[in-house]
């Protein structure tokens, strides 16, 4: 295996589950909802995932159930946010500290446990092609879920007549209303999708990147898919770009740390000068990289209004009270 | 949400505690953990050694044991250990290097009540002990079964953040490593954080592609374990013993066992010789234990196994000629570096390449 197809794959399961909560969080806000409890709902995903998995021995069961609970657990927060029309910054925050809570007492039981591991996927001929075979066809199923999630979620918002739905919830509830439409329906799909999406998340965590349960084992990547969609622009395309973007500064920021510069001498001089130069970097500063990545993509992004408000849900966040 | 319940809890407590005056014979040991007691981690430890203690000293009747997880260092941990001096702690450990100032500032406060404090070096009061292990002394024992197992002679090397606890075991290491293969090599990553499953996951990944067959960690998850499972590998478990998540990887693990120490203070204190102390245990006060030696040959073992006698007889890791890492001498034949300069470590031995952060 080539280095460099290794450093991809190293990506891909960095960015998954980036990829997995944020491409659902997206379609919560593009239906004007903000949900601030993505970190709280993958932990939930994921201590359910990795206790059905060892429990029952099956790694895909665990994977469903973590989806279950996922959307289960976020009904919770729809039905404050929605239905009792609480303050939903707040609600999120509650959802994402009982779900840290939650999730650790239940996998009390469950520290110390070797986990089961989604195997990876293994198509004769394709999956041993070089460079692209292992990349292509022989990565874990989420890693492709990931993807067709991407794929249906941007055909579906911008190519059928639901999906326009959806976005013209998020874009003006009071108009949606008076067309019609569910709103408050609408808004409760969208959100329970997005509690799915966090709990494929959190399942890809305690059951392919480290097939383990450790409390808090999300260690803020909840955060990072809240970032990542307000990055995108709330785009699909653009979460997943954003994903790997992330996941690809933080392996490569780790890939240079461990070469060392005495490996390099048979490099060109111009190339080897180079590398001493990334070397000096402090590792604290690439370390917070994709962060400060982040941060500049926003300012850029902000600084062209009509770019911005053309894309941001005109709703999102506000609480809707249908009038009779 | 815990630490609400463990608030209610401890109040409720509190009321019931007026009128039971029998209570007052039995002994009620505290813990501030500053992780959950999930991280099968530092935390983790303090907690297995916590209930180690309970169960030694007679069970529930005889020993109470309280704790709060997760405290976060600072203003909120003084708030913490001042409620459990106040709710009738008798002895409180605080587990955690950033604990010190709020351990000696609570302590003025309440001379009867007995502090210890782990990591730190700050006792004000006639009250606070302070404690810790020489773990080094296990990452030494590591340096020279590394040395012995890599086919390629470079280790990988996971470590979290630049303070002297970690340089210290990085040089270890290297020494250990040095004894027996002089060339050895190390790949150094910083991942800045104690714990981050899947960044310490991608660290060994990272490490195992670039070429190393032999992995440690100074961060606190399991997940470099079982990358190196993996891939086929070997590599050595932190803090607690992680052979469960690598039955043909793991070589042997650092045990951070303080059930003996937490059992001989509240013994101290129930039997009423407690004294103050300041204690830097080692191999040779069983504070640093190491996990079985496995999945190595016998010749290595056996190495392994003198070389922990050692240190246990009194060998001390840091004993020259050694050298910092630009070639200019820092320990002379024979000499041994005094434990004040170590807990203040700020540079690597010779050998290590790349360049300490600051």
């Amino acid at each position: 295996m080539g280095m460099a197809e290794a450093i991809l794959l190293t990506i891909a399961t960095a960015a998954t589950p980036l990829l997995l909560a944020a491409i659902g969080e997206l379609v919560v806000e593009r239906s004007g909802v903000l949900n601030l409890g993505v970190e709280g709902m993958m932990l939930i995903g994921a201590v359910t995932g990795f206790g059905v998995a060892v429990t029952t021995g099956s790694a895909w069961l665990g994977v469903f159930a973590a989806l279950i609970a996922g959307a289960l657990f976020s009904l919770l927060f729809a039905f404050l946010a929605l239905t009792m029309v609480t303050n939903q910054v707040a609600t999120g925050l509650a959802l994402t500290l009982l779900g840290i809570g939650v999730s650790g007492m239940v996998g009390e039981a469950f520290v110390g446990l070797p986990g089961v591991k989604l195997t990876n996927i293994y198509i004769p001929v394709l999956t041993d092609l070089p460079v692209v075979g292992r990349l292509l066809f022989g990565q874990d199923p989420l890693f492709y879920i990931s993807i067709a999630l991407v794929i249906g979620v941007s055909w579906f918002l911008f190519r059928t007549r639901a999906g326009l739905t959806l976005r013209s919830v998020g874009d003006s509830h009071s108009s949606a209303h008076a067309l019609g439409i569910k709103v408050i329906k609408i808004r409760y799909l969208a959100v329970m999708f997005g509690g799915a999406c966090a709990g494929l998340a959190g399942a890809q965590l305690s059951l392919v990147y480290t097939p383990q349960w450790i409390e808090n084992m999300t260690a803020g990547r909840g955060w990072i898919a809240l970032a990542l969609v307000v990055f995108a622009s709330w785009r699909p395309w653009r979460v997943l770009i954003g994903a790997y973007l992330f996941g690809a500064i933080t392996i490569v920021q780790i890939y240079v740390q461990g070469t060392n510069l005495s490996e390099l001498s048979h490099w060109p001089i111009a190339l080897f000068k180079l590398a001493e130069v990334v070397k000096a970097i402090p590792s604290q500063f690439l370390s917070a990289l994709p962060y400060l990545a982040t941060i500049v993509v926003l300012v850029l992004i902000s600084r062209n209004k009509r770019l911005t408000m053309m894309n941001t849900p005109a709703s999102l966040g506000q609480p809707f009270v249908p009038d009779r | 949400m815990k630490k609400l319940v463990f608030a209610l809890a401890a109040s409720a407590a509190m009321i019931v505690g007026v009128g039971a005056a029998s209570a007052q014979d039995k002994m009620k040991a505290c813990f501030i953990y500053v992780g959950p007691i999930g991280d099968f981690g530092w935390s983790y430890q303090h907690h297995q050694g916590a209930l180690e203690m309970q169960k030694n000293l007679g069970g529930e009747d005889k020993v109470e044991i309280a704790y709060l997880e997760s405290v976060p260092e600072g203003a909120d941990a003084e708030r913490a250990i001042e409620r459990f001096a106040r709710s009738g702690c008798k002895i409180i450990f605080t587990t955690s290097f950033g604990y010190m100032d709020a351990t000696n500032a609570v302590a003025g406060k309440f001379p009867d009540v007995k502090f210890e404090h782990a990591t730190g070096f700050k006792r004000d009061h006639p009250n606070v002990s302070t404690y810790n292990s020489k773990f080094h002394e296990g990452r030494y024992v590591q340096g020279v079964i590394a040395a012995k197992m890599s086919q390629k002679g470079v280790a990988g090397y996971i470590a979290s953040f630049p303070i002297p606890e970690v340089v210290m075991g990085i040089d270890a290491f290297m020494l250990g490593a040095q004894s027996v293969n002089p060339d050895f090599k190390l790949k150094i990553v910083w991942a800045n954080t104690w714990f981050d499953p899947g960044k310490e996951a991608d660290a060994a990944k990272v490490l195992i592609d670039q070429g190393v067959d032999v992995i440690t960690q100074h961060t606190d998850s399991t997940a470099p374990m079982q990358v190196a499972t993996e891939r086929g590998i070997k590599a050595f478990g932190q803090a607690s013993d992680m052979i469960k998540f690598g039955p043909t990887t793991q070589l042997t693990a650092i045990v951070d066992d303080w059930g003996p120490y937490y059992t001989e203070r509240v013994k101290a204190l129930m039997d009423g010789t407690y004294q103050q102390i300041d204690i830097w245990g080692g191999m040779k006060e069983g504070h640093v234990v190491m996990a079985p030696y496995t999945n190595m040959p016998d010749d290595v073992k056996a190495l392994a196994e003198e070389t922990q006698k050692k240190i246990v007889d009194g060998f001390n890791p840091f004993t020259g000629p050694v050298s910092k890492q630009d070639g200019t001498e820092w320990l002379a034949a024979g000499a041994t570096a005094p434990d004040g300069e170590l807990l203040g470590l700020n540079f690597y031995v010779k050998g290590v390449e790349g360049e300490l952060p600051k």
